[in-house]
């Protein structure tokens, strides 16, 4: 199908809706105004619900409650107000209800900037909210395959009954670029008989929705139940892609709009004949540990590129497990680093030795 | 030999022992929404949101599809609810420190925008689940916990929930009443058919406010509490029809 | 080689839109393209910019940190971006604004006197379009065919009365950065 160009933020907001998405609650924070204004007019041509909550507080709410009646249902926002929502979010994950949450990241902490960012990515694998749980946790490099995710991102939400997170930085959000939206998906739609929708006459029994569970016991059997999930998602779900690591000695790990930065470094270090490549994790929870194992031998380098100051550098040492030479570049609070600059710390790692 | 019922237990709850203390009224007003809901045939057909506080547990009581709410957002959980499944019954069941403290925006902005959804706003002037302490209802000089010499003006002036609400354009009908007596039962329970009639009718926002009684929180037996809502409460808290538009409100539409 | 662009004014220039129809006229011809604003309180009332990629192959950074062409609405812009542009890249200014002459002797320089031109077709708003026909002297993958086309789609149905108007700047530019190149 042609291509269409779109805002980043506009894409992601039709893919919702081709991806079946019933209902939509959030609250304006820039940079991803331009998602729920699409949706302000586009939601309704197509029958479905927007509303323009109060607060993030209150829009993660209408999240869980529409989820919890069974709707396919959207929020996004961007890191402080993402902040504001684990409270619901880590409601959903203890009541077992699926919804995608976007997350345009910007920069932090407190107010930060609206720039580009990646320092939610704490907040967004460890989980801002309380309790045992996990998100499964996208991290798209570019429109097109933000679009690709989010269309499927309900499909596998209700799949494990469990919020998705889509997070991309401000840049993927603002800019526009080439997308085709007409890659044909399955929607998988089930039947949800868990769903708290007002049929207990016709279903013969009374649905319930919650995450309280007094007895301590009941409450560990829960979160062994859902532990059980997680960790079919970590050996299941887990997604990276590995760019010219064949050859290379210094693999740069890197995602979102970071790792196209790390593409075009790549490509200048190639062309000085460092053997260099990328392993980009595509979800950021569960961790694309895989990766890192399907690397070869003659990557003895490890080099963290993040916009954010070492957060998922931790998981770069804890997927390593001390077995190759690890280092670490990022850039943050707002600032994009240009190709040049880390190219620069690439071939510093290079020329000092480091590398054969 | 013949027998006649000449009581049943409503439909609108289930068999489950209620969870709240001697003399406390939660219990009434569970069994007139209870009733209500069996008597317009809403029951099968209706969600319920349980909040935070001493009706937690309500999901566990009322005899439909319930789901149990974040402290305060009882009213967004419902607003999501009724968005997607608006010709059904939605109602929450919240108190006083749930309602009028930590969930004070989520109720104002419901009924700005006419979610048409029912609020049952119990007020015991009083936390009760979590052990006494100071509401935004709590009157003046009344101990609690957290207001161990009595509630003094800087501690500010006990908030009138359907006097505020009433202010806003959204909301259709907000009625206060109290259990304190079965006159006083008798005309809440039309109260709460009122105001799910406004929902069917789908009229928008209402909200019901009880007068309750903490007879634990209080320190009182449960008799002096009765007393002390109808002679200290009320006072303060008027009983009334506060809005009532459903003359001049078309149908809510929202589907 | 891409198009590395640099798009810079006032906000109200219309410089937004000017960089939006480069990337939209690459899609239509299935080229690779990114176009990316400058976003946020910067925004409001001061200076605007946009950076455009356009490239047959595909993109990796999408940001443009040194432009091969950059067209420079007004003198901050010029003069903020000026140093920026590689060796050998053109810098197309809207001479009307910008009395100054650029300092680089490396690029090739087009001066447009494009406010002045659009006051001669009585509307402010067509320099964008002045500006966008003389970088269609330098473009290397858009035709100017493909541009009109993004043209006509940009004025249609409501906006379709401003068509015309908006057709005749852009060839007056075009012409006049053909005529003094």
């Amino acid at each position: 199908m042609a291509k269409v160009l779109m805002k980043g933020n506009e894409a992601m907001a039709l893919a919702a809706i081709k991806g079946g998405c019933d209902a939509f609650f959030g609250y304006p924070i820039t940079p991803q105004n331009e998602l729920p204004e699409y949706l302000s007019y586009h939601m309704q041509e197509h029958g479905k619900i927007f509303v323009q909550a109060e607060s993030e507080v209150a829009a993660i709410n209408m999240v869980y409650g529409a989820a919890g009646a069974g709707a396919r249902v959207l929020t996004s926002s961007s890191s402080p107000g993402i902040a504001l929502k684990q409270e619901g979010i880590s409601y959903m994950a203890g009541s077992e209800l699926p919804a995608v949450i976007i997350n345009v990241m910007r920069g932090g902490p407190g107010l930060g900037s609206i720039q580009p960012s990646q320092a939610d990515y704490n907040q967004v694998t460890r989980g801002g909210g309380n309790g045992d749980y996990h998100l499964l946790a996208y991290a798209p490099e570019s429109i097109q395959e933000a679009v690709d995710i989010i269309k499927d991102a309900f499909r596998v939400a209700d799949k494990y009954r469990n919020p998705v997170m889509v997070a991309i930085d401000g840049l993927i959000g603002q800019m526009m670029e080439p997308v085709d939206l007409d890659k044909p998906i399955d929607l998988d739609l089930q039947s949800k008989p868990w769903a708290a929708d007002g049929h207990g006459a016709k279903r013969g029994k009374n649905n319930k929705i919650l995450s309280l569970f007094l007895d301590t016991k009941d409450l560990e059997t829960h979160n062994l139940k859902l532990k059980v999930k997680y960790d079919q998602m970590v050996s299941e779900e887990q997604r990276y892609e590995l760019v010219q690591t064949d050859d290379a000695e210094l693999v740069i790990v890197a995602y979102g709009s970071m790792a196209r930065i790390a593409r075009s470094a790549i490509a200048m270090a190639r062309q000085k004949g460092y053997r260099v490549g990328m392993l980009r994790p595509i979800t950021l929870w569960p961790y694309p540990v895989q990766g890192f194992e399907a690397l070869a031998s003659n990557v003895t380098h490890l080099l963290t590129a993040e916009m954010s100051l070492g957060q998922m550098h931790q998981d770069v040492l804890i997927a390593n497990e001390g077995q190759r030479q690890t280092h670490w570049f990022g850039r943050t609070g707002g600032v994009v680093p240009s190709a040049d600059e880390l190219f620069d710390v690439i071939e510093n790692i290079i020329l000092k030795g480091g590398v054969a | 030999m013949s027998t006649k019922v000449v009581y049943e237990p409503t439909k609108g709850l289930t068999d489950s022992p209620l969870s709240y203390c001697p003399g406390c009224t939660h219990g009434i007003i569970h069994k007139l929404v209870g009733e209500v809901l069996e008597e317009q045939n809403l029951i099968g057909e209706s969600i319920g949101v349980a909040s935070v506080g001493c009706s937690v547990m309500s999901y566990e009581f009322f005899n439909c599809d319930m789901q149990q709410a974040p402290h305060g957002r009882a009213p967004a959980v419902a607003t999501g609810i009724k968005r997607v499944k608006p010709n059904h019954t939605v109602f929450t069941y919240q108190g006083d420190g749930d309602l009028a403290s930590i969930g004070m925006a989520e109720v104002i902005h419901a009924a700005h925008r006419s979610e048409n959804i029912t609020i049952i706003f119990v007020n015991n002037a009083i936390y009760g689940m979590t052990g006494g302490q100071m509401a935004p209802t709590t009157l003046i000089g009344q101990k609690t916990t957290t207001s161990p010499r009595g509630r003094s003006l800087d501690q500010g002036m006990p908030l009138r929930i359907v006097e505020m609400l009433a202010t806003i354009p959204g909301a259709t009908y907000l009625e206060r009443v109290s259990v304190h007596d079965p006159k006083h039962i008798i005309k809440a329970k039309k109260a709460i058919h009122k105001a799910f009639e406004v929902q069917t009718n789908k009229q928008g926002f209402s909200l019901i406010e009880f007068i309750s009684t903490c007879p634990i929180g209080w320190g009182m037996t449960p008799n002096d509490s009765l007393e002390w809502a109808k002679n200290t409460m009320i006072p303060y808290y008027p009983l009334g029809v506060y809005k009532d538009t459903r003359e001049e409100r078309e149908p809510w539409i929202k589907e | 080689m891409d198009q590395r662009i640099i798009v810079a004014g006032f906000g109200g220039q219309g410089v937004m839109l000017l960089g939006q129809v480069l990337s939209y006229t690459a899609t239509a011809l299935d080229l690779h393209t990114v176009w990316i604003p400058s976003y946020g309180p910067e925004t409001r009332g001061g200076t605007a910019n946009c950076s455009v990629i356009i490239s047959d192959t595909p993109i990796h950074s999408p940001l443009v940190e040194y432009p091969n062409i950059l067209l420079a609405l007004n003198e901050p812009s010029l003069r903020k971006f000026e140093n920026k542009v590689t060796p050998g890249g053109v810098i197309i200014t809207n001479s009307s604004l910008i009395k100054d002459h650029v300092f680089r002797d490396d690029v090739t320089v087009i001066e447009i006197p494009a406010n002045d031109m659009a006051l001669g077709l009585e509307n402010l708003k067509t320099v964008n379009m002045i500006m966008l026909g003389a970088f269609m002297t330098q473009s290397t993958f858009l035709s100017e065919e493909a541009i009109h086309k993004t043209l006509e789609k940009t004025f249609s149905g409501a906006k379709a009365a401003l068509l015309p108007l908006n057709q005749q700047a852009l060839a007056m530019g075009y012409e006049h950065a053909r005529s003094h190149a």
